[in-house]
Order: structure tokens, then sequence, then C-alpha cells
């Protein structure tokens, strides 16, 4: 499995020791020892409980954003057996390109209750398949080239993080070096949600965009061919290649999925924020440690991960600079590291 | 005759000289060192002369940067070039190699200057002890970092570097108490800068009368013959270590882990070891950037200029070499430097195309930094110069 390491050779004692410490529970353990230790921090700093709600709120909206650039992640990781350090700018990439379409759009009405109008879906609709296409152009033109030398794994992150600077030097150069907002100086209403927790519509939107495509993720990959073919070559590129599977098809899938979804954070993340050319390879370290703490290539831990991430994020803001955020889920996937390195759903012990 | 020729020739012949050492081969070492003493200052007498003082200003400048990049370049090499390291956070140790050279070098601010500038320590050490305390705390920060992550895959040390790097940003960033926030640190003391100005009094009087003529804004000249030293001490020793059987382990742990587990070979220790070597360098090259630029703050260490134009450096000098690290560096700095004037040149043209471009020029140069990357991975993964077989010394 991956990351995983051998069990230390030796008397049986530490062996047991060792595969206590780093089974699934202990891991468990850990996010939950974390949590307590958020908790206490936040009660000595006299956080009020509905603040800290307020914040776990806010995290589980922002897992829903992480937990769309992770899939993308996690997917490529699985089909293609490389790490792609550009998938946050595919985000940013998205979040701009929305910005364009919605431009060329007349501005609507807000619509129910909302704070932004018919062309934001539209827009949306228009640069998931946008992105997921380039993403695949980039793949033929940069890692095909590399998978077909069968070059080494760390060859291919190269050219992604090649890519990341490609893609956020034309960013910058298109769009500046400024924010950028899709609405700016328009209403954002709020509702309250429960016990004194208020949040804006729009992110109420976010997460349930996020949810719908995470379900439509899930559906295709358990219910359709090509899911069915994905999965197969996540597990086993060589046996799935003998079998027929149409490789070049589930690599473009792949990159279909990983660029739409990708768009689709970014456009989200750019509607609750703002736009900046930097904002994907912020994200970036959140979503590998989201991927990371859920076991690499594993779809199912990178949406547990991207949750537990963005609450840590949020949450650790109660006592810490909130600037600290993504370093938060960085400690945090440290921490895991040394626990158990092949995540949550590894498998082994 | 211009009074400064002679001092300035005397100062750029001291790299000219270093170079000349490790490019020359055969022959006693008597003669080569005497050849190398001869050419370095002929040459640096035949520059001074004949270059107009503002465009040898300009070239002293540019190695002396480019020199600084090959201190870090070569660092990344022990990591990458010969262990397989895959570090994308080089901004890391660089940055707290900077910030830790300031903070020993640097005196606490007193009176007026305290209400604007704060800092946890300030030690008014010299140079060498900031340039030797950088190297100690990024080594530490990489053992710090290479415990969890180098025994996994290496994909994860990969993120975990990127992390690391963000993560000293933002200390850099947010807290003013350790190095003055988000305001740059300044007036770091630069090394020798005596000589280019008031004389040193440590120094023999006919030397301070030499170098007398040389005005404060001569001071790269001075600057470049000691990153060049410390540049040609790094390159001597990596030299002589990788050609030693240690260095040997290393390329067997990146060709083949097991093999070399095999063979007795603590693997997690030989990895450990290149990381933190690696991490050394790489902060004693952040100390020498900074007392370069005398005033740094945590926007010097972004991933942009402070990991990938060293990784394309290493990638285009040729990874698993020193020289090409070395010349990596020069040219990715030659074309990273030149690309600034070729935007100006080309701002006419991109002003036609859209009026927010000509400023946005910068970004142009960032763009074909990561074109020329892409570029190297794809057609030429080994670089300009490629790693040479190297058989191991025995004795010396």
């Amino acid at each position: 499995m991956v990351g995983a390491r051998p069990l230390p050779r030796g008397r049986s004692l530490r062996r047991t020791v060792a595969q206590v410490v780093g089974s699934r529970w202990s891991l468990l353990g850990l996010l939950a020892l974390i949590a307590l230790f958020i908790v206490v921090m936040a009660s000595l700093q006299g956080v009020s409980g509905t603040r800290m709600l307020g914040l776990v709120v806010r995290g589980v909206l922002l897992g829903g954003v992480l937990a769309l650039g992770a899939l993308g992640v996690t997917l490529v990781f699985g089909v293609l057996k490389m790490a792609n350090f550009a998938h946050g700018d595919y985000m940013t990439l998205g979040a701009y390109l929305g910005l364009v379409v919605m431009t060329l759009l007349p501005r609507g009405a807000p619509i129910l209750g909302l704070g932004f109008g018919y062309e934001f879906v539209v827009a949306l609709l228009v640069v998931m398949p946008l992105v997921g296409l380039i993403a695949y152009g980039l793949d033929r033109l940069t890692f095909r080239r590399l998978r077909q030398r069968r070059s080494a794994p760390v060859m291919m992150a190269m050219a992604a993080l090649g890519l990341a600077f490609g893609v956020r030097s034309i960013v910058y150069m298109v769009f500046g070096a400024d924010f950028a907002f899709y609405y700016q100086g328009r209403a954002r209403p709020v509702v309250e949600l429960f016990a004194g927790v208020r949040v804006r519509t729009d992110q109420l939107f976010i997460l349930g965009a996020a949810v719908l495509l995470i379900v439509l993720v899930y559906l295709l990959l358990e219910r359709s061919k090509t899911g069915k073919a994905m999965r197969a070559m996540a597990d086993n590129p060589d046996l799935a290649r003998i079998s027929g599977i149409p490789t070049e098809r589930v690599v473009f899938w792949t990159w279909m999925v990983g660029g739409a979804l990708a768009g689709a954070g970014g456009m989200l993340y750019g509607l609750d924020v703002q736009l900046r050319p930097e904002m994907g390879w912020w994200l970036l370290l959140p979503l590998f440690a989201a991927v990371i703490l859920g076991t690499i290539g594993n779809v199912y831990g990178a949406l547990l991960g991207a949750f537990t991430m963005g609450i840590v994020w949020q949450v650790s803001s109660a006592f810490v600079n909130p600037a600290y955020g993504p370093a938060a889920a960085f400690v945090v996937m440290i921490l895991a590291l040394l626990v158990r390195p092949q995540g949550l759903m590894g498998g082994g012990r | 005759m211009d009074p400064t020729v002679l001092p300035r020739t005397v100062l750029l012949a001291v790299p000219l000289y270093l170079l000349l050492v490790v490019v020359l081969r055969g022959r006693s070492a008597l003669v080569k060192h005497a050849v190398a003493v001869v050419a370095a200052l002929a040459v640096a007498l035949g520059l001074t002369v004949l270059l107009p003082a503002g465009t040898l200003s300009y070239v002293v400048t540019f190695l002396l940067m480019g020199s600084v990049y090959a201190v870090l370049t070569l660092g990344l090499n022990v990591q990458w070039g010969y262990t397989g390291l895959f570090n994308i956070g080089i901004a890391a140790f660089f940055a707290i190699g900077a910030f830790t050279s300031a903070l020993f070098t640097l005196r606490m601010p007193t009176g007026s200057l305290a209400a604007f500038t704060q800092q946890a320590f300030g030690l008014g050490a010299p140079f060498w002890v900031g340039l030797l305390a950088a190297g100690v705390v990024a080594g530490a920060l990489a053992l710090l970092v290479g415990g969890p992550t180098l025994r996994l895959r290496g994909d994860y040390l990969a993120i975990a570097t990127i992390g690391i790097a963000e993560l000293v940003r933002l200390v850099f960033q947010n807290e003013r108490w350790l190095a003055n926030g988000p305001q740059p640190l300044r007036g770091l003391p630069q090394p020798l800068s005596c000589l280019s100005g008031a004389g040193c009094d440590w120094l023999p009087g006919f030397v301070n009368a030499f170098f007398a003529p040389l005005a404060p804004r001569d001071y790269p000249y001075v600057y470049v013959a000691i990153v060049a030293l410390v540049l040609f001490l790094v390159f001597v020793g990596l030299e002589r270590a990788i050609r030693s059987p240690w260095g040997r382990v290393l390329r067997a742990v990146r060709e083949d882990e097991d093999a070399a587990a095999m063979s007795g070979k603590n693997v997690a220790a030989f990895r450990m070891q290149a990381f933190v070597v690696g991490a050394v360098i790489m902060g004693m090259g952040g100390s020498l950037y900074a007392h370069y630029v005398v005033a740094i703050d945590y926007g010097h260490f972004d991933p942009l200029y402070g990991t990938f134009l060293i990784w394309v450096m290493l990638m285009l000098g040729g990874s698993g070499n020193n020289r090409g690290a070395v010349l990596g560096a020069l040219l990715v700095w030659a074309i990273w430097t030149g690309a600034s004037f070729a935007v100006d040149a080309l701002r006419p043209t991109l002003a036609a195309i859209s009026p927010d471009l000509p400023q946005r020029g910068p970004y142009v140069r960032f763009l074909l930094i990561s074109l020329l990357m892409l570029f190297i991975v794809l057609y030429r993964p080994r670089g300009v110069l490629p790693e040479e077989k190297v058989v191991s010394l025995t004795r010396d």
C-alpha cells in the first residue's frame, strides 16, 4: 500500500505496540485529542460556545470546497500515480475563468435570497468542463509524454510544479496581482442557522453545490462503466490494461472530473472570499493534508480528510492568528503521518 | 588613471582565481595556482580598464547574486541531485538562514528605533558567526522536518517541505516580536564594508591605504569576493564528500534503496544526513543573501524566488553535478535578469496589447521560467552538464 512501511521486526511486544500505535483507532484517537486540545485552548481564551459552533459550521463549509479539490487530487493520484501540485492553480484558473464568463453575461437580479444572480450558476456550468478540458490538454502536452517515457513519478510532480507556476503567471498577467470579486458592493443575505449561529445564504449554496457534486462523483464512480474502469486503474493499472480497459479514455475522464471539480471548487471558494492569483497555491497545502490524512488515492478518505481539515483550519482561529489556518491543517497532517503514515483508509493493521 | 582600478582589480581577481582553480586541470598544484593567480589578475585588470564602470558593476552584482543562488543550488544538489530527496520548500531553509543571520549580527534597536523595529534578540556578532548560525539553525529545522517524513515516499516529503516553507513564511510575516513581523528587518551589517569605507582598524595601514580609493558604492566588489570564497569552500567540500564513500552511499540510496539497505547501509540515516547537509548549505546561502540585500522581510522568500527558481537552476545545470549546479545558477540568473531587460524593451508592444500589461511585465519572465522548467523536464531532464560517473577516492 502507498506510504506503508514494513512492520518493525524484533520482539513481539515491540511489534504489538507498533501495531496498536499505528492502528486506525489510534489515528482517530489522535484526531479526538486534537479536538479536545482545541476545545480546552478555546475555553482558556474565553471563546464563547456560540463562536466555537459558528467556527465549526464555517469549517464544514470550507470542508466542502476543500473536498472538491481533494477529490481531484486523490483521483489523479489513484489513476495516474502522480502528485499533481498544479491542482490548486487549476482551482485558481477556474475561479478566474468564472469571472470572465460572468463579465460576458448581463447581470441578473439575486435569486432565491442568495447574493448572486443566474450568471454565477451559468458560469459554473461553463467553467467546469472548460477546466476539465484544459487539465486534459495540459496532460497531453506534459504528463502523457512522461508517462510514455516511463519517467519517475517525481519527474511528473516536477512538471506539475512547472505547470502550477505557469498557470499562475498567466493569471497574474491577465488579471494582475490584486484581489478580484465576483460581486462588489452587493448585499450578502445572512440567515440564522441555529443557536445564534449565522451564515450567509451563499455559504449554504456553496455547501449544497459541493455536496451535490460529491454525490454525482460517487454515482459516477460506483455506477458508471467509466467509474468502474477508473477504480480498476487505481487498484492495479497493469491488470486494468490487460483486461482491455481503454487507459487513455480513463485518463481523459480522470482529468475531466478532477479538473471540473477543481474549477467548481475555485469558483465556490471565490464566491465565499475573494479571488487572488495565489488562492490555489494556498489551498494546495490543506488539500494534500486532507488527501494524506484520508489515505492518498482513496476517494472516501479524501472526503473525510477534507472536512477534518476545513474544521481544523477554521476552529484553530479561535486561539491562534487566523493567518495560520492552513498551517494548522499542515501540523495535523504531520502528526497524523507520525502515527499512521498510510492514513485513515489505508490497508494493513 | 582612475585610482579605484587597482583595488577593484584585486577584489575582482578573487572570484576569477577561485573559478580558475576549479576549472584548470592537470599540472602540478604550484603551477596551477600560479597560472590561476596571473590569469585572474590579468582578466580582472582587463575588465576593470576596458569596461565602463557602470557595466562592470552590473556584471559584479550579477556574479554576486548568481553566486548566492549557486550556493543554494549546491544545497539542493546534495538533497535532490545525489540523494533523490524531493524538497520543494527550499524557501524555508533559505528564509530561516537569512533571518537567523540577521538576528545574530544585528544589535537590539535602541531609542527611537525600538519603536519601529522589534526583534527577539540581537547579538551584534560578526558576519561569520551569523553565517555559521544560519547553517546550524537551518540544519536543525531539517532534522525536525525530516524525522516524520524522510522514511516515507517522496511525495510526502514534497508536501511536508511545501508546508514548512509556508509555515516559516507565515511566522516571519505575522510574528512581530520575532523579526519585525511584516515590516522589513533593516540595516544588516555588511562584512568588510570598512574596506570600501573608512578603512578597517584591524588591518595593517598599507592594506587600508591600497583600498582607500574605494567608495561605499564599490562594496559589491568586496562582497563578491566573500561570496565567491564561501561558494568555493562549499563546492570543494561537496566534491570531496561526493567522491568519498559517503557520497557513494547517497547515490546508492537514490538509485536503489533496497539494494543499499541489503548492503547493510542505514538508508534512513543517510537520507537524513543528506537532507541536513543540504539544508545547512541553503541556510548559509540565506545568510549570504541577507547581508547583501541589507533589508529582508518575508516577501523575499516566496515559493517563486525562494524555491522554484533554484529548482530550475539545478535542473537546467544538471542534477547530480556540482559544476552543473553552479553553471545552472548563473545561466538561469542570466535568463532571469536578462528577461527583465527584454520585457522593458517590449513595453510598447505589451502596451499595444493591453494598457495593463507593461506594469505586469515581471510576470512575463515568471511564465518564461515556468516554460523553461517544463522544457527541461520534458526534453532535457539531465541538464546541460549531466551527472558524470565518478569513482570514489579511496585515499588522498
